[in-house]
């Protein structure tokens, strides 16, 4: 676990080398091993100070989040925090310096570790990171990082820090304070042992010496006043107190600093404890950590088929979809051919991506030359035969079976035999149009988000007869251009947009029982949607919802079921003329100053209902039938596995990470609790909340979605 | 049960609550003595027999700190034996002041008792002593704390006023302002302020705009709009107020109060103390009230104060000849109105806090004395005095004229 040496000159060496991991992780096991090691250093009196090192490529990567997901034992959390803040103490006050060797990334607790001892230099390795990531897992700091870092470089720098759990590079940290000094890797030790030589190691911590006072501005009532105060207002103002984990984190540092760093830790502990056993924390680690996790490493991917390497890819159509989509993938160093009707079209799609490069530049991000790199690898182009040599073809053209059917065949007539033919449909089922392909197994469906650019998420659609290394090779595309996948079997409207669907046409559906629109979109926004379902749907418009209602029932015929949102729908376009924003205004009225208003004549056509629900019971509705259609999607077997679920609604139409995604807000709230509210929901609002007997049949075998 | 009679009501002039204010370079206690030493030269009253000095102040800290009520009657050379207490009731402190005082004479634990209050927001600026209902993380994320401006605006939201609602009742405070002072309606109460040497420094309220116009008023962006929108509040307004699509932020610094400097002190004995005092009774106490309302929007109390003040006297609100309402923002008045069934003719008459500006511990004294003296001027008999008041709450006082 560790290798321990003492040189001539009396100073102690500790590196940090777990056994059978990659990275040194911390637990309960770690920690105490590591107290252990450092606390014969503290007892050994040849031992002048001591150096802290890694023999990872990591630092320490950070702790181990499996074990917090069982966690729900409030008791037990506080003991083991006390066992992990008081080992820490007793090397902040042991004496002798400490220099922590920072050799690689430093992430959570790793960090937190570095700040428990009295000096932190680092290696100049350009990748080292830094930072306290455990906001973005619905967690705090709990080993003393709200309240060290606050005393190191003062409450407002760090609580920003803090509460976005951004990652730092070692400059940043260096001129933060946060780093004593940056030194050339090659000695890194060296440079530390120095520092204890020439006695410029400290052995006490700032907080505990005579007389300390926050630097950059003291606690006191003017900090809680202009600092605090409007910190509490934008998270509350921002989240709807849905994100427990960020509000503790405020209350750590706001209570933490009013007191002693022993107090302050006491208090850490508290709210550690508070916060690991809230299901918004569980549910975030689970599909934010794990889930997410899985599909990134594609974890569904069939086994038994070499990666595909991808180096030219052809993309027909190149409308807002396909000009994204040819970004995304030239961005991954992939050449991309970009095909229209005329080149005046391709280019267009083309500049596209300078565009976005251009506003990459401007923050900085980007410069001209890999702009230009980007801009060399898309070709485009109004040839088919330009797409000879591509691994594989996507095609992003307008949602018409019969020209879909057409670029197919004219695509499919110069790839090679390996090639990949695949469809960015958002509704058309994948098995119907892999009829026109020549060959059906490896025809497959890619279906993006929009903006291609900014959205994560591609739902990789599988046909009745595409091949399981079809859909292995389509997942290392994906991955190669460094989006999501979540695998789904075929169906109309897939998995993503039935579930966005089944959001907006709740929302119509209580629109049209007199429910105030005020009360739906502020219900949607508290469960924590992006925007409400009114706003959404000016946004798509009435008019296409109208449109592709009209299509299915031409489809469907007799089959045809309207769904909730189809009479509102109706009327909103036939009768009242409000068609969306686009055709001058739908749910809302926009005014010329970019300002909006509920439009008052919906009252005229859905008057309002004298009992207005409350707004928990809406939030449930809301919240709740997103979960329902996930529930039917996996019933049906459009989905075979809940994290494809969770990672599917948050990232495809955003659903919140708070509740771990659409089957993990069942999971999180417990199969009997759901099962029963939504009974009772049923008998309010129809057969549409009636729980599947999936659910049943789970809740009657005592079953769950999750382990943990 | 005794009575409590009001004997005399005296106020400073009100200073700009800033740098370069009238009142910015004298103490918050040289204006506390300043009232205090009114009330016993013009009363020619032995001190000894005043059982207690109640003062409001709201940020009492610094030098308005450590109760600053016993400090200033020592510092006004009132008997040692007389005892000072401040209280806080945010807003409406200087009425609940005389509240207290009241109920020390009605329970019969007292002879004589002054109530009143000070402010000097230049010197100590609102919001100085923190408190966890805004600073504490947990505290003010489950309280929905909102600032009273944002709350001002959510009434006016909830029930309708338009801007110029709003800007048309701040004009017309304006007017009435001017024409008391024009008018001197206010001389009996008034008491100038003088420096160490007894030069004056200031006679009058200075916070005044009497070139108002609905022009110049609408010409002033809302205040709190950015806020509302940037800062979070409007959202957490919002989680309160589902039924709400939005915010509409009417209020500005023209028909908000205004932020000001001033202390008050109003004289309340017994009938017996009076008459061995040889003094003559201005009004009765007839009831008083405090009540909690809901604490995000904030102000809407001063309406169930009203009624439930209204309630312990036995009256209605057809027995109140003049309403004297807290101008906090001018749709707490549009609401209080509308809530009693009153309206503007019988209303603040004399202009109010939009005008004269609002020294947050001392104004509910103020308004006593106000009104009070217009009772007189009038001939007219019963007055209710009220606040809205911060953390959701409000008070109120009826007086009758003997």
């Amino acid at each position: 676990m560790f290798d321990y040496s003492v040189d001539a000159n009396g100073i102690a060496t500790i590196v940090w080398n777990q056994p059978d991991r990659a990275a040194n992780v911390l637990n309960p096991a770690t920690f105490a091993a590591w107290f252990e090691v450092a606390n014969k250093a503290i007892a050994d009196d040849a031992v002048k100070g001591v150096v802290v090192a890694s023999a990872k490529k990591d630092f320490i990567a950070g702790g181990d989040l499996e074990s917090l997901l069982a966690v729900d034992d409030i008791l037990d959390v506080m003991e083991r925090g006390h066992i992990v803040n008081a080992g820490m103490r007793r090397i902040e006050k042991g004496g002798k310096p400490f220099v922590a060797a920072i050799n690689g990334a430093a992430l959570g607790g790793g960090l937190e570790i570095c700040l428990g001892l009295h000096n932190r230099i680092a290696s100049d390795n350009a990748g080292i990171k830094l930072g306290l990531p455990e906001a973005t897992l619905g967690l705090l700091p709990g080993a003393g990082g709200t309240q060290r870092l606050p005393r190191l470089i003062g409450i407002k720098p760090a609580t920003p820090l803090i509460l976005t759990g951004k990652a730092m590079s070692a400059d940043e940290a260096l001129k933060l304070g946060i780093l004593d000094a940056i030194v050339p890797e090659a000695g890194l030790i060296d440079a530390a042992k120095a520092m204890i030589l020439e006695g410029r190691a400290r052995s006490v911590q700032p907080w505990d010496e005579r007389g300390f006072t926050f630097p950059a501005g003291a606690s006191d009532i003017k900090m809680d006043t202009t600092f605090f105060a409007p910190q509490i207002a934008a998270l509350h103002g921002r989240t709807l107190d849905n994100q427990p984990g960020l509000r503790n984190i405020l209350s750590c540092i706001y209570h933490g600093s009013k007191v002693d760093i022993d107090t302050a830790l006491l208090i850490e502990r508290r709210y550690f404890a508070a916060t690991v056993v809230t299901p918004e924390a569980k549910n975030t680690i689970r599909t934010g950590f794990f889930s997410m996790q899985n599909a990134r490493k594609l974890g569904m991917r069939p086994e038994g088929f070499e990666t595909k390497t991808f180096t030219k890819v052809g993309v027909l159509g190149a409308g807002m979809m396909g000009a994204g989509i040819a970004y995304s993938t030239a961005a991954a160093g992939i050449d991309v051919v970009l095909l229209d009707r005329d080149m005046a079209a391709a280019e267009k799609g083309k500049a596209y991506s300078a565009k976005v490069m251009d506003g990459q530049i401007r923050k900085g991000r980007k410069t001209e030359a890999q702009k230009d790199a980007l801009l060399a690898r898309i070709t485009p182009t109004d040839d088919y035969a330009t797409l000879a040599g591509c691994d594989l073809v996507i095609e992003a053209v307008f949602e018409d079976r019969g020209l879909k059917a057409d670029v197919t065949r004219k695509a499919e007539a110069v790839l090679g035999e390996g090639a990949i033919m695949s469809s960015n449909t958002s509704t058309l089922p994948i098995t119907g149009l892999a009829e026109a392909s020549r060959d059906a197994t490896r025809f497959i469906g890619l279906h993006f988000f929009s903006p291609v650019d900014k959205m994560q998420l591609v739902e990789v659609i599988v046909g009745k007869e595409t091949s399981p290394e079809t859909l292995a090779h389509s997942l290392d595309y994906v991955a190669a251009i460094r989006k999501v996948p979540v695998v789904v079997n075929d169906s109309r409207g897939f998995y993503a947009t039935r579930g966005f669907r089944s959001f907006v046409a709740e929302g119509l559906a209580m629109v049209s029982e007199g429910i105030n629109p005020a009360l739906v979109e502020n219900a949607a926004r508290q469960v924590g949607m992006p925007v409400g379902p009114l706003t959404v749907q000016d946004e798509v418009s009435q008019e296409l919802g109208y449109k592709v209602r009209k299509q299915t029932m031409t489809d469907l015929g007799n089959a045809y079921e309207p769904d909730p949102g189809h009479d509102v729908i109706f009327t909103m376009v036939e009768k009242a003329g409000r068609k969306g924003r686009k055709h001058g205004g739908g749910f809302y009225n926009y005014a010329e100053d970019g300002t909006k208003s509920l439009w008052p004549g919906i009252e005229d056509y859905y008057p309002r209902a004298d009992q207005q629900p409350e707004l928990a019971e809406c939030v449930k509705r809301i919240a709740y039938i997103q979960s329902l259609e996930a529930v039917h999607c996996m019933e049906e077997g459009v989905l075979t596995d809940p994290r494809d679920a969770d990672i599917g609604s948050i990232l495809g139409w955003g659903f919140p990470m708070h509740r771990g995604g659409a089957i993990s807000q069942i999971h999180s709230v417990g199969l009997p609790t759901f099962i029963a509210e939504c009974e009772e929901m049923a008998k309010k609002y129809g057969q549409r909340f009636e729980p599947p007997a999936l659910l049943r049949q789970m809740a009657e075998k005592g079953e769950s979605f999750y382990a943990a | 049960m005794p009575e409590a009679f009001i004997y005399d009501a005296v106020r400073t002039p009100r200073g700009k609550g800033r740098a370069g204010g009238g009142l910015n370079s004298i103490p918050p206690i040289d204006l506390t003595v300043t009232a205090l030493n009114a009330i016993r030269d013009r009363n020619a009253l032995d001190t000894a027999l005043v059982d207690d000095v109640v003062m409001g102040c709201v940020a009492p800290l610094g030098e308005q700190g450590a109760d600053i009520a016993r400090v200033s009657a020592l510092r006004a050379g009132y008997a040692e034996t007389v005892p000072g207490t401040q209280i806080n009731r945010f807003c409406a402190s200087g009425l609940e002041a005389c509240n207290l005082a009241a109920a020390q004479v009605m329970s019969g634990q007292a002879d004589f008792s002054i109530g009143g209050g000070v402010e000097s927001m230049s010197r100590i600026p609102m919001g100085s002593s923190g408190g966890p209902w805004t600073t504490d993380p947990d505290v003010a994320t489950d309280l929905h704390y909102a600032p009273q401006g944002i709350g001002a605006d959510t009434i006016a939201t909830i029930w309708g006023y338009s801007r110029t609602d709003v800007d048309s009742l701040a004009l017309e405070s304006q007017k009435r302002a001017k024409t008391a002072w024009d008018e001197g309606r206010f001389a009996n109460s008034v008491i100038p302020v003088h420096d160490m040497h007894g030069i004056k420094v200031l006679d009058r309220d200075e916070h005044m705009r009497p070139q108002t116009t609905m022009q110049s008023l609408a010409s002033i962006d809302p205040a709190f709009a950015v806020m509302g929108k940037k800062a979070g509040y409007d959202n957490i307004v919002l989680r309160k107020y589902p039924e709400l699509a939005s915010i509409n932020h009417v209020h500005h610094a023209g028909n908000a109060s205004g932020i000001v400097d001033g202390a008050a002190a109003v004289l309340i004995g017994s009938k017996e103390a009076g008459e061995a005092a040889s003094l003559k009774p201005r009004a009765r106490i007839r009831a008083f009230a405090s009540v909690g309302s809901e604490p995000t929007i904030m102000l809407t109390g001063p309406s169930y104060a009203a009624e439930k003040a209204l309630k312990r006297a036995g009256m209605t609100a057809a027995d109140i000849d003049l309403w004297e309402v807290n101008e906090a923002f001018a749709s707490v008045v549009l609401r209080f109105m509308e809530a009693m069934g009153t309206d503007a003719s019988n209303t603040n008459v004399n202009g109010g806090a939009i005008a004269m500006g609002h020294p947050l511990g001392a104004t509910g004294a103020m308004l006593l004395g106000t009104v009070l003296d217009e009772l007189e001027r009038t001939g007219k008999s019963t007055a209710l005095i009220t606040l809205c008041v911060a953390q959701g709450m409000g008070t109120a006082t009826i007086i009758e004229r003997v």
